[in-house]
């Protein structure tokens, strides 16, 4: 990064913290404090595939069924739809460097789209899990009645609704960035850090996701 | 808000007490700089925030240590004493969860880690002031919700939540769960702060190794609770679920595996108990080389092992479940891995007498305190090596002796270091000396009571008697007795400490800046600080922390 933050000749810097010695610190304290906060993410979501593994060794079988029941095509277009969204989020970085506000928006726009179009395809996957009765724990009263579908289904909930809670999370941070860009379009090449960082989480987002679909729907 | 405090805060119309300080001083304390509630409520001042911090710390303190007397008064005889079976349940419970959740866990690092740590580092603050502010409030949400809970039927599953028994159990599970959470955000919002501050906000002069050993300790506390933190959140919600929606993942009778829980949950709750010890070695470094006034015996190895320690801590977990059906192999494994642990900690330990060695040792009150942790640290820490033995565990576990052993090590260890670090950082955070007679008096009176509580359980646990009854045989009673009549001592000790105190805190002698003569970072500011920490330029480090040239003869500290 240039260290031109008291020239500001063209892009306008963002404001200096008092107790921090110079912008460029605390860019990077703000840098280093996202990434410590996706470990903690990665972290948590470590946790649901320690789930998954254990109870998929216990009931091998009834996770090859389970995940017959899954809806493969809706599953890999939400694969596609959610990756794409990472790439214009990247976008928004890519133009928020350059200062082009209204594009960075744009870019954003576009990533919330596709975000909303995620949550519709989910929630027309939950409603049809709902219907066939492949519910978790004892709600479930699925055709296929084999050990360890009620478990299976409860690691399907837990793990896509922790999910999609997370991109719920991520929507509002990007909404408030773009927001931003609209309201105050003072992006450039030394105040981009907000829109960068906002961008790392919704990449982490995705992909969960990316882990998330072949463990449940390529079983 | 009172109308006078929202003018101070636009900064159009100060209130008197204000302007006088500003006029005749340029740069008043931390204390004095801003008078209104508000500016207490809404400061973004490490050193406001590590005080309001200790104020909400001390009060769970009192409230957990209640319930601790009412546990030794049900014990007092082999059948009911004062309360019923159900009530007895609920207390432990209760009991377990604040001390470890709303104070030991916070305790060191919310406070005195706050207070000292960016003056420890030269920095104005730390890296995140308003995260820092939001984690006071977060712990507190998180705080009143469990004591919600508590007061509204409370839970009876011990502080473990062993599931199937927690996802069953009627009492009121959820809203204490969910306030352990939140809490949970609190402690990962506070270690972060403090690794980012540690990587970006050290003053020029200060590398890594000149940094002072409490900022080492207090950097490998925050990374096991940014990193062990979440899986324990994750395991809540689970646990929370399973009651909502009747998951079963943790149900035997439905083909889930509550041993998996366990694997979970200690996952997280063993480092969780590095996260309490950690900062309390931390604060014992700087003790021992103030009051030794020798610079700390093989500095490099005591940093070191606090990162060791946090790393070890990471694969041990399976020291908990030696009786839960797990494979001997893994048994082994973690029993030998458990081992390491102790190892870091001999470091340490003997890093530390090395210091005391040939020292000019000023048996002040800290001091007092710091023997009375290499006590229970090396006596904890070595009964820690025996129930780490398989073979050992096997009859120790669930006993007395695992309650006793892990009081030395982790509570011992810990309200050692707390206590301490009141002492030694009082005129730091204050600008007024407590009396040292009644320190030392208070410290001998919490050192005798603390041993005489659990010395009898070690031996109560040792001839078999579990914990967590609410009944026992006769034989048990006169051991029971001498504890109970321990943790008496205990408490009075912490009464006399509450008084003098409070009494120092308003009318103690005033201190000056540096009291202890301490070579510590901290203290190159005023005491107390003010708001931004350094007044003009920042200061330089041009030596490393702790450094007393010649113990003896060079700097004497002062005889009043």
């Amino acid at each position: 990064m240039q260290p031109s933050a008291h020239t500001a000749g063209t892009a306008p810097v963002p404001r200096l913290a008092a107790h921090f010695a110079s912008l460029e610190v605390q860019n990077h304290a703000a840098r280093l404090g996202m990434w410590l906060f996706l470990s903690t993410e990665v972290l948590l979501f470590a946790g649901v595939f320690v789930l998954y593994a254990v109870n998929r060794y216990l009931f091998p079988q009834a996770y090859v069924e389970a995940s017959k029941l899954l809806d493969l095509t809706l599953g890999t277009v939400n694969t596609v739809v959610l990756i794409t969204s990472s790439l214009t989020a990247a976008l928004a970085v890519h133009y928020a460097k350059e200062g082009q506000n209204r594009k960075v928006a744009i870019m954003f726009a576009l990533t919330l789209l596709m975000a909303v179009g995620f949550l519709v395809i989910k929630a027309f996957e939950y409603q049809h899990k709902f219907h066939e009765g492949l519910l978790p724990g004892h709600h479930y009263f699925g055709s296929v009645q084999l050990a360890g579908m009620p478990n299976y289904f409860a690691v399907y909930f837990l793990a896509t609704g922790l999910h999609a809670f997370h991109v719920c999370v991520g929507m509002g941070v990007l909404t408030w960035l773009m927001i931003r860009a609209i309201r105050t379009p003072n992006l450039g090449p030394n105040n981009y850090t907000a829109v960068e960082l906002g961008s790392m989480y919704w990449h982490l987002v995705d992909l969960v996701w990316i882990f998330l679909y072949p463990l449940l729907y390529l079983v | 808000m009172t109308p006078s405090s929202s003018t101070t805060a636009d900064g159009a119309l100060p209130v008197p007490g204000d302007h006088h300080d500003e006029h005749h001083h340029d740069h008043p304390s931390y204390l004095v700089d801003g008078t209104t509630v508000r500016s207490w409520l809404l400061t973004v001042d490490h050193k406001r925030i590590g005080l309001m911090y200790l104020v909400w710390i001390l009060l769970f303190f009192l409230v957990g240590g209640i319930f601790a007397m009412a546990i030794r008064l049900e014990m007092l005889t082999p059948g009911p004493t004062i309360m019923d079976a159900m009530t007895y349940n609920r207390t432990f419970t209760l009991h377990g969860i604040i001390m470890i959740f709303l104070f030991m866990i916070p305790a060191i690092p919310a406070v005195f880690g706050n207070f000292v740590l960016p003056l420890m580092l030269g920095a104005k603050d730390v890296a995140f002031p308003k995260l820092n502010l939001a984690s006071l409030y977060i712990y507190l949400a998180g705080a009143f919700l469990a004591l919600w809970g508590m007061i509204n039927g409370g839970l009876d599953t011990g502080w473990t939540f062993y599931a199937p028994y927690s996802t069953h159990t009627t009492t009121t599970v959820a809203p204490v769960l969910f306030g352990a959470f939140i809490i949970g955000f609190s402690s990962i919002a506070t270690g972060l702060n403090f690794i980012v501050t540690v990587h970006t906000m050290r003053a020029p002069g200060i590398t890594w190794f000149k940094m002072p050993l409490f900022v080492w300790a207090i950097y490998a506390t925050s990374c096991i609770q940014v990193l062990a933190t979440p899986v324990i959140g994750l395991l809540l919600v689970i646990v929370t679920g399973e009651r909502i929606f009747g998951f079963g993942l943790f149900d035997p009778a439905r083909g889930g595996d509550p041993v998996l829980f366990q694997h979970l949950f200690w996952f997280y709750s063993h480092p969780a108990v590095y996260i309490m010890v950690l900062p309390a070695f931390g604060v014992m470094s700087e003790i021992v080389a103030t009051y030794s006034r020798k610079n700390v015996f093989g500095y490099r190895a005591v940093a070191y092992s606090s990162l060791g320690i946090a790393f070890v801590g990471f694969f041990v977990w399976g020291h908990h479940m030696f009786v839960s059906g797990q494979s001997t192999f893994d048994a082994g494994m973690f029993g030998v891995l458990t081992m390491l642990v102790g190892v870091f900690t001999a470091i340490k330990v003997f890093n530390w007498v090395g210091t005391v060695y040939k020292g000019a040792v000023d048996f002040k009150t800290p001091f007092a305190y710091f023997c009375g942790f290499l006590f229970f640290t090396v006596f904890g820490g070595m009964t820690g090596i025996a129930v780490a033995a398989v073979s050992l565990d096997v009859h120790w576990h669930d006993t007395y002796f695992v309650v006793a052993h892990f009081h030395f090590i982790m509570v011992g260890a810990t309200i050692m270091a707390f206590l301490a670090a009141i002492h030694y950082w009082f005129p730091k955070m204050f600008g007024r000396t407590y009396h040292e007679g009644w320190g030392l008096v208070s410290a001998a009176l919490i050192i005798l009571g603390f041993n005489a509580t659990f010395i009898p359980q070690f031996l109560l646990g040792n001839y078999g008697m579990p914990r967590r009854y609410f009944e026992y045989p006769e034989r048990y009673q006169a051991l029971n007795v001498a504890s109970t009549a321990g943790a008496s001592l205990l408490a009075f000790g912490f009464v006399i400490i509450a008084i003098y105190l409070t009494y120092a805190l308003f009318y103690g002698k005033v201190s000056g800046q540096n009291p202890w003569r301490s070579k510590g970072y901290e203290w190159l500011s005023a005491s107390p600080p003010p708001t931004h920490n350094f007044v003009g330029p920042q200061p330089t480090y041009p030596e490393e922390p702790h450094l007393y040239v010649d113990p003896k003869k060079a700097e004497v500290p002062d005889a009043a």
